[in-house]
């Protein structure tokens, strides 16, 4: 370490300071979280063990109880289309909005800045990025909950909750690839006099569209592990059917459900990383 | 992405595979759409729209009385813990399990040109290899939420099962993106240790780690952020946390004190993301 021409290292406090507030956060939330590692070796933990992993093995493969479980499957799927669908109609908008060199400033606002257009950009764009830091920090867990008590149990309350939270976080991604875009295209056709639209259609939007629909697919991803586990609350899809068996005991039905949704998410896995690997 | 240099001519990619992908996709919406029974109608401006807003007029205003705020303030940091100790928990299991499916520190790569293990010896590396990218695919592929059922099953009510219940499946996400961190480290770098004669764990120490570094605590940083989100909502099983105040909340119809909770996850959420912004700023 440290050849003959490195720079002199310069002390600093940084490194130190992140140590001790390192420290000092760990031990407390060991104490506030009741870590106790004793519970894990503990005889009856490892009974409780046993008599799950007895009770799951082997995975329940009767025909009656897969036909059951086609149904919430399809489901699961269903509510991950929808919900990301409703995600990029919100987010979409949103992001827009809450882009600055759309908004306000940069190479599209040169002559506007002049003439105060901020003025009626500036809020628009404050507004929609505090709108998308709100949907996005609540889990979409939450969301489901409290929309399984306002329209009641199903799949519905699950593709809101989708829609919402990930509106929230395509809004901000989207914001992001739009901010940094390579702005040389887009001087070189406000140089040739090219109007403010078309600047957007042929400098921006093919920059930004592949990085958007990659993203997006991404999002789906995710989406579908979000729609399986939202059943949990109430709103449809394997997750309820996995909650309900765990609540029976039945734990050779939750591997089975298990193994299903492992297969549900690999498969959307391949196919969205394929398309991905062919835009990028 | 890194385009192969050694393309001579783009090939225009055939334009009708896009037009087919986006059909697929819109047949795919359509089906999903009837298959989930919703009506996007009756969303806008009908019966479903009525609930949602009375609903939500419900919530205001938040409840600001004295015990609430106690109760969300204890939340949000039981919440914290449970994330920050169950972050660290996963880096902890990822580690070792990442090593052991680094391949080129096994079996292959520049590091065996020319003597790689045979027999037996390779056999127990390969065997090492597939053992532990199977563990980090069962821990990764059953969600937090089941991993939380499982343990409040074993060890009891409390945060502690929600922080068992992060540390296994972060452990198995974060252990799947440390290894393809390892699996695409500069390899000149090992092959000049090597050719010093340094051992395998120096090469590891000095030429594998050093470059992975950086990577590994942004990916662990950005987990945290992910599973602050979920620890906030461990205790819908009975992990502790906000979610089992918002349990509460729900089922004993206190929309107010609910509001005043989710604001509190709202703070909690905000509040890491910066934290790890900067950190990640700081040390990336």
């Amino acid at each position: 370490m440290g050849g003959f021409d490195s720079p002199p290292m310069r002390w600093s406090a940084f490194p130190y300071l992140l140590a001790a507030a390192f420290a000092l956060t760990l031990a407390a939330s060991v104490r506030v979280a009741n870590v106790d590692p004793r519970l894990l070796v503990d005889p009856e933990s490892l009974g409780n063990v046993a008599r799950f992993v007895r009770g799951m093995w082997p995975p329940k493969l009767a025909p009656d109880f897969l036909q059951l479980m086609v149904r919430p499957a399809i489901e699961t799927v269903q509510i991950s289309v929808v919900g990301t669908a409703i995600a990029i109609v919100i987010g979409f908008p949103l992001g827009l909005l809450a882009s600055s060199s759309l908004m306000w400033r940069g190479v599209l606002h040169e002559q506007r800045v002049q003439r105060r257009r901020w003025l009626v950009g500036l809020p628009g764009y404050a507004v929609a990025r505090a709108v998308l830091s709100v949907l996005r920090a609540i889990p979409e867990y939450v969301w489901a909950f409290v929309f399984v008590r306002a329209v009641g149990l199903g799949p519905f309350p699950g593709v809101l909750a989708i829609g919402v939270a990930y509106g929230g976080m395509l809004g901000k991604v989207y914001s992001e690839i739009l901010e940094h875009v390579d702005p040389r295209p887009l001087e070189t056709l406000h140089a040739s006099g090219a109007t403010r639209t078309g600047v957007i259609l042929y400098g921006l939007v093919p920059q930004a569209l592949p990085t958007f629909v990659s993203y997006t697919l991404y999002r789906w991803e995710c989406a579908i592990r979000a729609s399986a586990i939202l059943g949990f609350v109430g709103a449809g899809g394997l997750g309820q059917q996995i909650e309900l068996s765990m609540r029976m005991f039945q734990f050779d039905e939750v591997l089975t459900l298990l193994m299903m949704l492992f297969v549900l998410v690999a498969a959307v896995d391949v196919v969205s990383a394929r398309i991905r690997a062919r835009l990028l | 992405m890194t385009g192969g240099g050694a393309r001579v001519a783009a090939v225009p990619r055939p334009r009708t595979a896009g037009w087919l992908t986006a059909a697929a996709f819109v047949v795919l919406l359509v089906w999903s759409y009837r298959g989930t029974q919703i009506d996007l109608g009756a969303l806008v401006g009908g019966e479903a729209m009525r609930q949602i807003g009375g609903y939500l007029a419900k919530l205001f205003p938040p409840d600001l009385s004295a015990p609430t705020l106690r109760a969300a303030g204890v939340g949000a940091v039981e919440t914290f813990a449970i994330s920050f100790v169950g972050s660290l928990l996963a880096v902890l299991i990822a580690f070792p399990l990442a090593l052991a499916t680094d391949r080129s520190l096994l079996y292959r790569g520049v590091l065996y040109e020319g003597r790689p293990p045979a027999g037996a010896r390779r056999a127990v590396r390969v065997g090492v290899y597939a053992g532990a990218k199977a563990v980090l695919n069962v821990l990764r592929t059953i969600p937090e939420i089941v991993w939380a059922l499982l343990f409040v099953f074993m060890v009891g009510l409390g945060p502690f099962p929600g922080v068992l219940a992060l540390g296994f499946h972060t452990g198995g996400v974060l252990g799947k993106l440390f290894g393809e961190v390892l699996e695409d480290v500069d390899p000149r770098p090992l092959e000049a240790l090597q050719s010093t004669g340094a051992s395998r764990l120096r090469i590891l120490l000095y030429g594998v780690l050093p470059q992975a570094m950086p990577q590994f605590v942004a990916y662990a940083l950005y987990r945290w952020e992910v599973n602050i989100r979920a620890a906030a909502i461990m205790g819908l099983v009975g992990a502790g946390g906000l979610g089992q105040r918002i349990h509460f909340a729900i089922s004993l119809f206190l929309e107010r004190e609910l509001l005043t909770l989710i604001l509190a996850i709202y703070v909690i959420v905000t509040l890491v993301d910066a934290l790890s912004a900067y950190l990640r700023s700081k040390l990336v």
